[in-house]
């Protein structure tokens, strides 16, 4: 048994990507590329701790429809962060023709939920 | 009696069965069937023999035909074809009328089409390979209860594939050491956890035991983790009756989602639960037990990418559909054409992914394909590029069999699927560089670390059994 490892639970998690250390900047970056070359519409929200289970959390501004400017996204994430301390953050790629998100990931959590 | 226009006795199926000027209504139900008749039998009398006994016809004539307008009702073989690299068996192509079929009866179409014609002393073998389903018989089908989008937007699982693993041993653990397993799954970050296709209600674990550790399961690790978590609660059952009050169970435990063994229950039970799982807002995984005594053998019996037209109509929000990688059968090219069946709204004919016919599914929902079967996470860089984000892929063994348990195994998983995604998302090549990517993200989890020292040496690496019969001048061979 020795070569067995206790298992360290990972307490909280945030969906795709939550289980790979946080996304650097650079990082998120290229999520936004590749969102954006999907055709798919970027989108920012946020919530404070306590409205982490709701599907709905604060829709940040509109959704950047025919913005195809990779840093006039990341600069309304960094906005809605600095905007709302202490909330996390999560950006969106609607996909309107399959009616739904093609990809959605926390990309800012506060010290509270590390 | 010929004067009265009606003569005794047996006609060639040809006369009236065999009609290669006809083109095809849109409203045609069309099938394409591989023959292998008889040695010495003329290929038009054979097309149409099948023709006509999957349809209208019997072995004689029989006045009463003259009573209905048989020239509208009849199946017509329209169109015969070589299949590549067989002398023997030929395609035929076969229109049926709109009006042959029940509507919403997926029960019926398989009665007339793989019916009393499978067992005729004229064939040697017959395979039902594909079905063009008029878009105005899809719609009177009920479809996928909830379907893709709307799973994703009930669980919160975006942009990437969502994540499963079967409870094993397959049969034998008591409820209590079941719920445990589920448990430690869906807290080492797996989205799903899966009852074998053989776990109904035995005398080991009697399945409202099992529903009900199971949910506390579910319940418990959802509010470790903050995901969205279920697990698929096979309601398949001896009866109906049975059936339903397990599935009624399940929604009483306020579980998101419900599981049936589609072929073995048989499809009026199946499409009967699909029903109830869209007016109860479950989801409904499908597994396809039976399904390769029906669509393995390539000259005989039905092909699996039908199968998988008819549960769509008769409705599933998961199919499993073979791994391409994994322990069992599955030719790359084919599995790529009928996951198209499961997930596209329209799928165009193309030979080289055995698909014969355009496929218009409208407005109907599509569904997950399910990878699963001796998959691990040295699949995973190939399984995301095949399967992409629309799938579950489900890791029984390969999360199970981790060194250090079930958690620790779910956790590789997930890191695994969500290196692949985001490395793909970045532009890299999955099946190119997944060793490396893999090997990266390793460094983080040592979780991962640890699966891929474990399953380092498995392959499957067996030739298919059933091949497409395709070959690249394929198209030149039409007549």
């Amino acid at each position: 048994m020795s070569d067995v490892r206790a298992y360290e639970p990972k307490g909280r998690r945030f969906e795709t990507f939550s289980y790979l250390p946080d996304l650097s900047p650079e990082e998120v970056r290229s999520q936004i590329v590749w969102l954006v070359k999907q055709g798919w519409t970027a989108a920012v929200e946020h919530t404070a701790p306590d409205g982490l289970d709701s599907d709905f959390w604060h829709l940040w501004k509109l959704p950047m429809f025919d913005v195809v400017d990779v840093d006039k996204i990341l600069a309304e994430v960094v906005e809605c962060r600095e905007r709302n301390p202490g909330h996390a953050i999560r950006l969106i790629g609607y996909d309107r023709f399959a009616q739904s998100q093609g990809s959605s990931m926390v990309v800012y959590r506060p010290q509270t939920l590390h | 009696m010929s004067k009265n226009g009606y003569e005794a006795g047996v006609r060639d199926y040809r006369e009236n069965y065999w009609t290669p000027d006809y083109t095809p209504n849109d409203t045609d139900l069309l099938a394409c069937f591989k023959i292998t008749p008889q040695p010495g039998l003329p290929r038009e009398e054979v097309a149409a023999a099948v023709a006509a006994e999957s349809s209208t016809g019997t072995w004689t004539t029989v006045w009463t035909d003259r009573l209905t307008d048989l020239e509208y009702y009849k199946g017509r073989a329209y169109h015969i074809e070589d299949v590549p690299g067989d002398d023997n068996a030929f395609f035929a192509f076969i229109a049926y009328p709109l009006d042959l079929f029940e509507e919403g009866s997926v029960v019926n179409v398989l009665t007339s089409l793989v019916g009393n014609v499978f067992g005729f002393k004229a064939l040697r073998a017959l395979r039902l390979e594909d079905i063009r389903f008029p878009l105005s018989y899809v719609v009177t089908c009920g479809g996928p209860p909830n379907g893709m989008q709307l799973e994703r937007d009930r669980l919160n699982k975006y942009g990437r594939p969502l994540l499963g693993c079967t409870i094993k041993p397959k049969l034998g653990l008591s409820a209590k050491n079941y719920g445990r397993a589920v448990y430690e799954c869906l807290r080492g970050g797996l989205d799903f956890t899966k009852d074998d296709e053989n776990i109904n209600s035995q005398p080991f674990m009697r399945w409202r035991n099992r529903f009900e550790f199971v949910a506390e399961a579910v319940k418990k690790a959802e509010k470790e983790t903050g995901e969205r978590k279920g697990h698929y609660l096979n309601v398949t059952a001896p009866t109906v009756e049975e059936m339903y009050k397990r599935a009624e169970f399940a929604k009483e435990l306020e579980m998101p989602i419900i599981m049936s063994d589609f072929l073995t229950m048989g499809f009026t039970a199946h499409t009967s639960l699909a029903n109830w799982c869209r007016n109860n807002g479950i989801l409904l995984h499908v597994h396809r037990a039976m399904h390769a005594v029906i669509d393995r053998n390539p000259l005989h019996g039905i092909h699996f990418r039908v199968l998988s037209k008819c549960l769509r109509l008769s409705g599933g929000d998961h199919l499993h559909s073979g791994t391409v990688v994994g322990k069992l059968e599955g030719d790359r090219q084919a599995t790529l054409g009928w996951i198209d069946i499961m997930r596209e709204k329209f799928i165009k004919e193309d030979r080289s992914r055995g698909i014969f016919f355009d496929q218009d599914f409208g407005h109907m929902p599509g569904l997950f394909p399910v990878a699963s079967g001796g998959i691990h996470v040295w699949h995973m860089p190939a399984l995301v590029s095949i399967f992409g984000d629309n799938s579950v892929l489900q890791f029984g063994g390969g999360t199970l069999g981790h060194p250090w348990g079930n958690a620790a195994g779910a956790t590789a998983n997930r890191v695994a699927v969500e290196a692949c995604v985001k490395a793909r998302n970045e532009g890299r090549e999955l099946e190119k560089e997944g060793k490396e990517i893999l090997t990266e993200a390793a460094k983080d989890s040592p979780e991962l670390a640890a699966a891929m020292e474990t399953w380092k040496e498995i392959k499957f690496e067996f030739d298919v059994v059933d091949k497409l019969d395709f070959k690249q001048q394929a198209e030149g061979d039409r007549i």
